[in-house]
């Protein structure tokens, strides 16, 4: 079924009412994706976009059934609006929110895990372009036609970024299976490693492309973890070799503090674990073209 | 967000922690004053700029008269002080603090941080101070004892109290630094910082524990909540061109090289400087220009990527998902009319649009260099630079 997404997956949208969340729920609604309803405080009862808004996400998904949601709420009331959707019992939260207080986001990985295993919701983002599984549906704001479906996973950082990955390989006829957008931020809901797990359990992704950046751990556990378990192929991208230390690209993750965050470092991490990672920019869909040869001859 | 050392101790004093006495100064003879008003026979002249290593660099004296307080002042005045942290072209020095000089037994570190592999809080301490972190960590790693603290409980007693046995303290010394640790603890998690470091935290021959220098950062992100931190902010210690750009909600770095860029999506912008830099050019700056972007937005980035005299070439490149191609090719046409520009401008487009954007650019008649891929518009960048004159 791709991860995180399909076809049949009911989708709430906090922050539907707004300008943004009603403008991206339309094109979520266009590329046939399940939005269920939206949820607005003080909104319960109105409609919007032919679809019913409810006060609470508790609510919502007593109403509909909703297993996940994409949440367009500012950044002083997200961590708030997070917190609801995984109390409410949703199993998927994307936030595309950027601007998060880095604290917030502390709190919020805390009170994650006060909820048993099997009812622990999954949060991807904050500050992210979100999750699509092509041709089946999509939550966040990315561009659905640059997607050429079939059975490469994406993961990164960047949105942009992912959107040039998707579109190098949409040029050389490779399609994906699901692209995730795990955000910016120096605290995020779910890692590399979260989703590399996903992709590996997945019977519809074959290999994975991995876009990472400079800053933080993530991409030097990842590259652990695949080394270890992983039977599928990875491919890579690293931004950032040509950033200084010490300053922030942009992303509020994405700053060289410590050893082993520069992109060289973690190139040279990732190669070491057996990833194929590309030279530059420009050739990450030969990248992975040439790693599903690879596989094929093998 | 950075604050001055003077502000980092009257904000952790207030939560607690012991600091020495002190003043600030704006002139020579405000210093001289604050020396005279603190008493005693020998006072700290420190420069406040926003960088760490300020000693070695000359912008720290322990000082024995009133007249050596002011005589070293006057010299830190105006002057724009080089240190490790800083770069060339160094910070430049309004501030001065003048602090009653502390009589030191041992110097200890102590630093507070956003973990991120925990995504916590984590304490970083050693019995051997005085030094940059990054060379205790280099030259004495087994003297570093790390905590993390669980946001849901706070520091607890115990956990101070470990911690302070383990950098060796005893006596009455343990009980100062469990208070010291939990008020900077308080300190981090009620006001949004990022980092507190007291380095070094000193013990006296008195049996007292002072902080005596001080080094706070806050989460821009959380400066909506914080309006008394916000207001701390100094202008005068930030790159001109990034506080510009911050006013216009652009993100924007400024680097060493000639091809300005104008990117959207901080990922795709760091990939675009790499791939100029293999293409054999160098890029003038970081710039993210975000989601929505309007024509006028377009333009103010424009602006600011020109205000840096070394950029000789301009390269957009717009992968549009929230973002239109047209909306962004119509700000480079107004930019370029409005600007008067003459130097060359490399324009890719994808995405969203962008059969009406790189209409909207053939159109107008501008002898602007487009780009398909992200290669070709690096390459054609660099080729663009003006040749030196030989």
């Amino acid at each position: 079924m791709a991860i995180l997404i399909d076809s049949a997956t009911k989708v709430l949208v906090q922050g539907m009412s707004g300008r943004i969340g009603r403008f991206h729920a339309q094109e979520m609604i266009e590329h046939g994706t399940n939005v269920v309803a939206g949820v607005t405080p003080g909104k319960g009862g109105e409609e919007v976009l032919g679809r019913p808004v409810h006060d609470t996400v508790r609510q919502a998904v007593e109403a509909t059934g909703a297993e996940a949601s994409l949440i367009f709420v500012p950044p002083p009331f997200a961590a708030d609006a997070i917190m609801e959707a995984a109390d409410a019992g949703i199993r998927t939260a994307v936030c595309v929110t950027d601007g998060l207080p880095a604290q917030d986001m502390m709190e919020v990985k805390r009170f994650l895990r006060r909820y048993p295993r099997a009812r622990k919701m999954r949060l991807i983002g904050p500050n992210c372009a979100g999750v699509i599984s092509p041709g089946k549906g999509f939550m966040g704001i990315m561009p659905p036609h640059i997607y050429l479906p079939g059975r490469v996973g994406i993961v990164g950082r960047s949105g942009t970024l992912g959107y040039e990955a998707a579109s190098q390989m949409q040029a050389l006829g490779i399609g994906v299976s699901t692209s995730v957008g795990i955000g910016g931020d120096p605290i995020n809901g779910s890692s590399f490693r979260d989703i590399l797990e996903l992709f590996e359990a997945d019977p519809e992704t074959d290999a994975v492309l991995m876009i990472g950046e400079i800053g933080g751990p993530q991409e030097a556990d990842a590259a652990a973890w695949a080394a270890e378990h992983m039977t599928k192929p990875v491919a890579a991208y690293i931004a950032g070799l040509s950033a200084p230390k010490g300053r922030k690209m942009g992303h509020a993750g994405a700053i060289i503090s410590a050893f082993g965050e520069s992109a060289q470092e973690k190139v040279e991490i990732l190669s070491a674990a057996g990833i194929s990672v590309a030279p530059h920019p420009s050739a990450m869909g030969e990248t992975v073209a040439r790693m599903l040869g690879r596989r094929e001859a093998a | 967000m950075d604050i001055h050392e003077y502000q980092a101790k009257e904000i952790l004093r207030g939560f607690g922690v012991p600091v020495p006495r002190g003043g600030l100064a704006y002139s020579p003879e405000q210093a001289g004053y604050r020396a005279r008003a603190l008493g005693g026979a020998a006072w700290v002249v420190k420069a406040q700029i926003h960088s760490g290593g300020r000693g070695e660099a000359g912008g720290v004296k322990l000082c024995r008269s009133e007249e050596e307080v002011r005589d070293f002042a006057a010299t830190l005045f105006g002057k724009r002080l080089v240190t490790k942290q800083t770069g060339a072209a160094g910070k430049e020095v309004y501030r001065v603090w003048v602090e009653a000089a502390s009589d030191i037994a041992q110097e200890l570190y102590l630093g507070f941080v956003l973990d991120r592999k925990s995504e916590r809080i984590m304490i970083v301490a050693s019995a051997h101070g005085g030094m940059e972190i990054e060379d205790l960590a280099e030259s004495d790693p087994d003297s570093l004892c790390r905590m993390v603290i669980d946001p849901a409980t706070g520091l607890c007693e115990f956990q101070a109290r470990e911690l302070a046995f383990a950098l060796g303290l005893r006596g009455g010394l343990v009980a100062q630094m469990v208070s010291t640790l939990r008020a900077c603890y308080r300190a981090y998690r009620e006001l949004d910082a990022m980092m507190v470091e007291i380095n070094p935290l000193v013990v006296t021959h008195a049996g007292e524990i002072v902080a005596l220098d001080a080094k706070m950062s806050f989460d821009t992100n959380a400066l909506f909540r914080r309006p008394q931190i916000a207001e701390l902010r100094d202008a005068s210690q930030e790159d001109p061109r990034e506080s510009m750009a911050a006013d216009h909600g652009l993100a924007y770095v400024g680097l060493d090289g000639d091809i300005g860029c104008i990117i959207n999506g901080a990922g795709l912008a760091m990939a675009t400087m790499d791939m100029i830099q293999l293409a054999g050019g160098a890029p003038a700056n970081f710039l993210d220009i975000g989601g929505g972007a309007s024509p006028e937005r377009v333009t103010q980035a424009f602006r600011t990527v020109l205000a840096d005299r070394n950029v000789s070439v301009v390269l957009v490149n717009i992968f549009a998902g929230i973002n239109r191609c047209d909306w962004v090719a119509e700000g480079v046409v107004q930019a370029y009319r409005e600007l008067g520009l003459t130097l060359p401008v490399v324009v890719r487009l994808s995405g969203t649009n962008v059969e009406e954007g790189r209409r909207i650019l053939r159109e107008s008649g501008l002898p602007l260099i487009t780009a398909d891929t992200l290669a070709e518009a690096a390459e054609r960048a660099v080729a663009a630079r003006p040749k030196l004159a030989a």
